[in-house]
């Protein structure tokens, strides 16, 4: 209540008028609250109020009465129905009165509030219906524009293209897959997406099908029979496959140790072969299989693996005195890592006797072929003859190594035996040391058939290294079979080298030159056919001249002779005064040339427009029988006619070419250049291909009558439909969108422009 | 990883996964081609593209010492094959249409359509080319020995039976020299006596299909367009029978022909008769085109031009005419000879004439530009004339009939290629088409004279089959009938059809610009913008226009100039690779 009332306090004290206002225009409320206010019992106020309200009502000036109930409401009703006290003003002061005296209010605010307060301005009208309707079409027309835009570049194309066949979009013809048709699910993720992406790209199956799109594209182009016969090959080798698979997983499953290794002697067998061969057709691979030998190499010589400072290999040096097992699985590991160790080719020697050689004779690059030749092919750099002989230096030791050890198994397999025989001969004789002393020697040698026992014997240990040992044999092993490998080649480079020796002297043979210059000048082999042709030309053209040379002689010379043409009068260039005089006699009469002169003359006089006279005879002067009009008023009213354009038979003084326009060709020709052409040149050279059956090929003959429209029979040709062909919807809009903000900015840019202006 | 990957995908990523991953099976479809094969290979190529890119003049070369033993074996000739750049002249048509920069987009596109268009069916047609395997070839004699002395005899006896045979004479003294002609396949012959003797024969077989006197002087005989229907000039009117003899039409409007001609592609047949007429029958429909009164008198020397189908006409005072059905008046008058003319020919296209007069003359006339190309004096005078499909000439003089090469070209005829003797007086000469063989009517009968090189070699089975069954013929005859060419179409250029009726066009122009008051077709003239500041006076105004007038001249005059220049240059460099080539290398050592 004291709120209110305060309020109401301060509106008098804001403002005379207001007051004033106030007092004209009552409202119903305030009764009431001053009923409230003065619950006293002041009836003199009230009285006092109804006299003023009946002298007010009695004033000649008709005031609005508003008994309808007011309501709060944001629109400015047409009908009267104001919120309640319209008729005030309401301040911003009376409404943020309180702000001022608040504390936590910053100064900012104030201001702005001040301000505002301050501040005269209104608030704009709303726009009339006409105006906000032509706002709201002008965005509708935009964005209709922009949606039918997106239409633009198919209409265009379809406008352009040479050939319409409709339906659009009609589905390929012949049987589908049950996969095509039930295609439920798709890749989403972007994995799977991508995963797609690369059997797409590799057009291979997405789904398992019956054939792959090679297959069917194949299946297409062939008959029936053929396809059947593919067919059966395809399933064929579909069960071989499986075959191997199944194999492949039983073999892997074997955990035999004598299996594995069998297996591995193939393998090793097979590794050499294909090693051989790989020498010979890609000695890049094999060199690559080299450096993994090395690389084994390195790495054996940087750890100790195989040596005896392992723990097991101490214990086995321990075991070693009194364990014959013992003693030969270190000598075996020991073996290993010599095989590892071993460097396969060793330059420092070459190097040496390549010195020496230097000494002695001129040195062997000059012989070597270029080595820019074969830059790829790491055989051929030109060091094989320098290296094949110390490979054989070397070989000697290693090939007997490898290759006799077999044997010398064996020749000790039979010592033993013998030797057992003997010891056990002996045993009863000899005392305990001599044993020992045998056994010793013979340890060494020992090989396979212990072996065995010994592996029994430490399993534990052996089986965690196993593996990896395995590996390493392989390896070391392979370095073997490598230098088994250079033996051999060591017999067949010498021969290599030889040719490569004799190639220089070769070269001074002619031919050989000529090849060989062949080869360094830059002509390519498979030319252009028209260098060649011209060549040929460049060849042909001098014997030619030549031919034609001897030619001219000839016919000079077979002019002068007679012609023995039989019974025929000889044919002469020139006329003889005879016979012109003769052909005188006979043409005395009618003199043809004369007559053709005058022919034309007549036919020239004929085509040429006369001038027209205008003259009026006896106008402006004396008129009548005998008098003409004087020279100059002739001259002064005869219009001149352009001359006509030169007769076509200007230059030719025998001939008459009737300038007479044929009309009959001119209705079967075109009178006008068509619409896109712009000139008679264009549409001309548009035509000048006949296009009928006469004078082309079919093919060129249908391409030329391709009708613009095909429309299948009986389908039914529906209306292009959005989501068919406007697939980037996103894409384009934001297109549209950009093209659109810059058609804006561009037209605002103008427009300011002009304003500025 | 056996499945060759994409390069542009990220392969390592992949790779990985597959490594652990158990190793998928090997499928049937996949290539067995190892990656680290291919590598090495795709490496080299781009190297060696790089070092293309650097020097493309020696790519080939480059090429071939890269590709290791291992590479697959690129194809040494890709693409279509080339085609010859002559042959390729030889079927072409008109000029392509040279760009200007400014031509309306929608233009652009029908033009490039027509010409990719026009290029395909050229190329096409060059292609096919190939399908015409026979050639040509000519008598050679032995050294010192003339072409012309060898007998028919001889090569009769020298060529091979089926040839040989073609060299025959029918002994038919009685009715009087024989006018001849063979139909448009070379198949048929038909022969007309002076004196009445009508035969048609099949003269392969030297079967006899009809024979008839018609009891009347023989003029002309002409096939008409099958071998079914022959058209007979007698004494007064023209007689049309068929195959069997039969008078089929007697044509009184036609009378007192004395040559004919017919215009295979227009069904036309065209009639010269002594009272001075030229006429034209339409055989399909049997109706007479126009008769054109030449009031040039009586007219027994016709020819037709085979391009155009432009009927020629020799006259009594040296003239010779060119005549279409449309025209009453001649389309052209050449002076030939200053006596009568005897006889004309026309070579295949269209070309060359060929006429003989009574002055004994005879002269070649390139009739595209109607000059004199050479003349030569037959002291006997050439009485007939006829060109074969290769250019052959024959002439008779008297009772012998020359054959002369080379004669539509600049160089004057020497000597003859061939002579034959008759034991009459020839009356008429004709080549058959596509056979090497030159047909004389004498006196004594008909002579089936070998001229090795006459007939083109390669006929098209379409148009003119000499092997040909009766069906084929109907049908062949339906089609023609269907592409018959109207009459009104025979003017001195066939091209013309291709082009814009310039005449109607500029009158209708001229009458749209009277009924507009402008130019709707005229460039808009020159206005000068308005400036501010005082650039806008007259006198700047008239320096401004006089900056953009003709325009269009001075880019003609840019044009021609910039091509003068070009070619200036062009000899100027030809001359000097001349003098460079002429330079030896001892040459710098003189002084």
């Amino acid at each position: 209540m004291a709120a209110s009332s305060s309020l109401q306090k301060t509106t008098l004290s804001e403002g005379s008028a207001l007051a004033a206002d106030e007092e004209e225009l009552p409202s119903e409320d305030e009764p009431a609250i001053s009923a409230s206010e003065d619950e006293e019992g002041s009836d003199d106020e009230r009285k006092h109020n109804k006299l003023l309200e009946a002298i007010s009502s009695m004033g000649g000036r008709k005031r609005r009465k508003q008994n309808e109930r007011s309501e709060a409401s944001l629109q400015v009703s047409e009908f009267f129905v104001n919120a309640e006290g319209t008729g005030e003003k309401v301040m911003l002061s009376d409404l943020l009165g309180t702000v001022e005296k608040t504390p936590g209010t910053s100064n900012k605010t104030k201001k702005q509030l001040r301000k505002l307060e301050n501040s005269k301005d209104t608030l704009d009208l709303p726009l009339n219906k006409q105006e906000t309707e032509k706002i709201q079409r002008a965005i509708a027309f935009e964005k209709t524009a922009q949606e039918v835009a997106l239409w633009k570049t198919i209409v265009m194309n379809n406008q352009r293209a040479e050939q319409m066949v409709f339906p659009l979009n009609q589905e390929p013809l012949g049987p589908k897959r049950v996969e095509q048709i039930v295609a439920g699910w798709k890749a989403e993720t972007p994995l799977e997406q991508e995963i797609f992406k690369l059997l797409h790209n590799n057009s291979q199956p997405v789904i398992d099908p019956i054939l792959t799109p090679v297959e069917e594209a194949s299946l297409k182009a062939m008959s029936l029979e053929e396809a059947k016969i593919r067919r059966a090959e395809l399933q064929k080798a579909r069960a071989l496959q499986s075959y191997y698979e199944a194999k492949a997983k039983r073999e892997k499953k074997i955990k035999s140790k004598k299996y594995s290794r069998v297996k591995k002697k193939k393998k090793r067998k097979e590794f050499l072969k294909q090693f051989e061969e790989m020498v010979k057709t890609n000695p890049q691979a094999a060199l690559e299989e080299l450096q993994k030998i090395e690389m084994s190499r390195m790495k054996e010589r940087m750890s100790l693996k195989h040596q005896n400072k392992s723990k097991w290999a101490k214990a086995k040096a321990i075991m070693a005195r009194y364990d014959l097992s013992a003693r030969k699985a270190m000598q075996e590991q020991l073996q290993i890592n010599k095989d590892l160790t071993q460097k396969i080719v060793v330059h420092s020697d070459d190097e040496h006797e390549s010195k020496g050689k230097e000494l002695e004779t001129v040195p062997d690059f000059v012989n070597d072929p270029e080595p820019v030749i074969d830059s790829v092919n790491p055989w051929m750099k030109g060091q094989l003859t320098c290296e094949e002989p110390e490979v054989s230096c070397v070989t000697p030791e290693d090939a007997q190594t490898a290759e006799e050890e077999n044997k010398e198994e064996e020749l000790l397999g039979e010592f033993e035996r013998k030797r057992r025989l003997r010891q056990a001969d002996e045993e009863a004789l000899t005392p305990a040391e001599e044993k020992t002393e045998h056994a010793s020697e013979v340890v060494g040698e020992d090989v396979v058939e212990i072996a065995d026992n010994d592996e029994n014997d430490d399993k534990e240990e052996e089986e965690v290294e196993e593996e990896e040992e395995e590996e390493e044999v392989d390896v070391s092993e392979f370095n073997t079979l490598f230098k088994l490998m250079r033996r051999e080649k060591t017999q067949e480079a010498p021969e290599v080298g030889e040719e490569l020796l004799e190639g220089p002297n070769r070269i001074r043979n002619m031919e050989d030159l000529e090849v060989l210059d062949e080869g360094l000048e830059p002509q390519p082999i498979v030319a252009p056919s028209l260098p060649q042709t011209a060549v040929v030309e460049a060849t042909s053209e001098p014997t030619n001249k030549k031919s034609k040379e001897i030619d001219l002689n000839e016919v000079l010379t077979k002019e002068a002779n007679v012609i023995k043409v039989p019974f025929l009068p000889t044919v002469v260039e020139e006329e003889h005064d005879e016979q012109i005089s003769i052909i005188k006699e006979a043409f005395a009469g009618d003199d043809v040339i004369s007559d053709f002169i005058k022919d034309k003359r007549k036919q020239e006089a004929a085509g040429k427009p006369k001038d027209v006279d205008l003259t009026l005879p006896g106008w402006g002067e004396w008129g009548g029988v005998g008098l003409k009009p004087s020279r100059w008023k002739r001259s002064r009213f005869t219009v001149k006619v352009a001359p006509p354009p030169p007769r076509q038979d200007q230059k030719l003084p025998d001939v008459i070419i009737s300038e007479t326009r044929d009309a009959s060709i001119g209705r079967h020709q075109v009178s006008y250049v068509p619409f896109p052409f712009a000139n008679t040149d264009q549409f001309e050279s548009c035509i000048r291909t006949p296009i009928g059956h006469t004078w082309n090929t079919h093919s060129a003959v249908q391409k030329m009558t391709k009708p613009n429209v095909v429309t299948t029979m009986g389908a039914i040709i529906e209306p292009i439909v959005k989501e068919d062909f406007i697939k980037e919807k996103t894409t384009e809009k934001t297109g549209t969108k950009h093209s659109s903000e810059r058609k804006q900015r561009r037209s605002r840019k103008r427009k300011n422009k002009l304003e500025n202006e | 990883m056996a499945a060759p990957m994409p390069e542009g995908l990220p392969s390592t990523h992949v790779e990985k996964k597959n490594k652990k991953q158990k190793k998928p099976s090997k499928r049937y479809w996949e290539k067995t081609e190892n990656p680290d094969q291919r590598k090495p290979g795709e490496e080299q190529s781009k190297d060696a593209q790089k070092q293309n890119k650097a020097r493309p003049i020696n790519r080939p070369l480059k090429r071939k010492k890269f590709e290791g033993p291992e590479q697959e074996k690129l194809d040494p000739f890709p693409g279509v094959a080339p085609v010859p750049k002559e042959r390729l002249q030889k079927f072409k048509r008109g000029e392509k249409y040279k760009w200007h920069p400014d031509t309306l987009r929608k233009l652009k596109t029908a033009i490039k359509f027509s010409e990719t268009v026009s290029d395909l069916a050229q190329d096409q047609a060059a292609r096919f080319d190939l399908l015409l395997p026979e050639d040509a070839g000519f008598l050679e004699g032995d050294e010192d020995e003339d072409t012309c002395t060898i007998s028919q005899d001889d090569i009769a006896d020298a060529v091979d039976i089926t040839s040989g045979s073609k060299y025959f004479n029918l002994d038919l003294s009685q009715f009087g020299p024989y006018r001849l002609d063979y139909s448009k396949n070379g198949r048929h012959l038909l022969l007309g006596g002076k004196r009445g003797h009508v035969a048609c024969i099949d003269w392969h077989s030297k079967d006899l299909m009809c024979e008839v006197n018609v009891m009347e002087t023989v003029n002309d005989v002409k096939w008409l367009h099958t071998e079914a229907m022959f058209a007979v000039a007698q004494k007064r009117w023209l007689y049309i029978y068929d195959s069997k003899g039969v008078e089929l039409h007697c044509i009184k409007k036609f009378n007192d022909v004395l040559k004919m001609q017919f215009l295979p592609y227009h069904f036309l047949l065209a009639t010269a008769s002594a009272t001075g007429f030229l006429q034209y029958l339409d055989v399909s429909v049997g109706k007479e085109i126009a008769a054109i009164c030449t009031k040039m008198g009586r007219l027994d020397v016709m020819a037709q031009n085979p391009y155009n189908a432009v009927i020629h006409l020799g006259h009594p005072n040296g003239t010779v005419s060119l005549w279409s059905p449309k025209q009453k008046e001649p389309l052209v008058k050449l002076l030939c000879h200053r006596g009568a003319v005897r006889s004309l020919a026309v070579d295949k296209t269209g070309t060359y004439m060929v006429t003989s007069g009574l002055d004994r003359k005879l002269k070649v006339y390139d009739i595209r530009t109607f000059k004199h190309l050479h003349s030569c004096f037959l002291p006997a005078g050439a009485s007939c004339l006829s060109l074969s499909q290769r250019g052959l000439l024959s002439v008779a003089t008297g009772d012998v009939v020359q054959v002369y090469r080379d004669v539509c070209g600049s160089n004057p005829l020497t000597k003859p290629y061939m002579a034959h003797r008759l034991r009459g007086q020839v009356c008429g000469v004709a080549y058959c088409p596509f056979e090497d063989v030159l047909g004389i009517g004498h006196g004594q009968g008909f002579t089936s004279m070998i001229v090795p090189g006459a007939g083109e070699p390669n006929f098209d089975a379409l148009d003119a089959n000499p092997y040909r069954s009766a069906k084929q013929r109907q049908e062949w005859e339906v089609k023609a009938l269907l592409e018959k060419v109207q009459p009104d179409l025979i003017v001195l250029d066939p091209g013309e059809l291709g082009k814009i009726d310039k005449a109607t066009f500029e009158q209708r122009h001229k009458r749209k610009v009277e009924s507009l008051g402008f130019d709707p077709l005229g460039k808009e003239p020159f206005k000068p913008r308005a400036k501010k500041k005082g650039r806008s006076s007259a006198g700047a105004v008239e320096r401004r226009k006089k900056k953009v007038a003709y325009e269009d001249q001075r880019d003609v005059i840019r044009e021609s100039v910039q091509e003068k220049m070009e070619k200036q240059k062009e000899l100027e460099e030809k001359a000097k690779a001349m003098e460079l080539e002429k330079k030896t290398a001892l040459d710098r050592f003189r002084k």
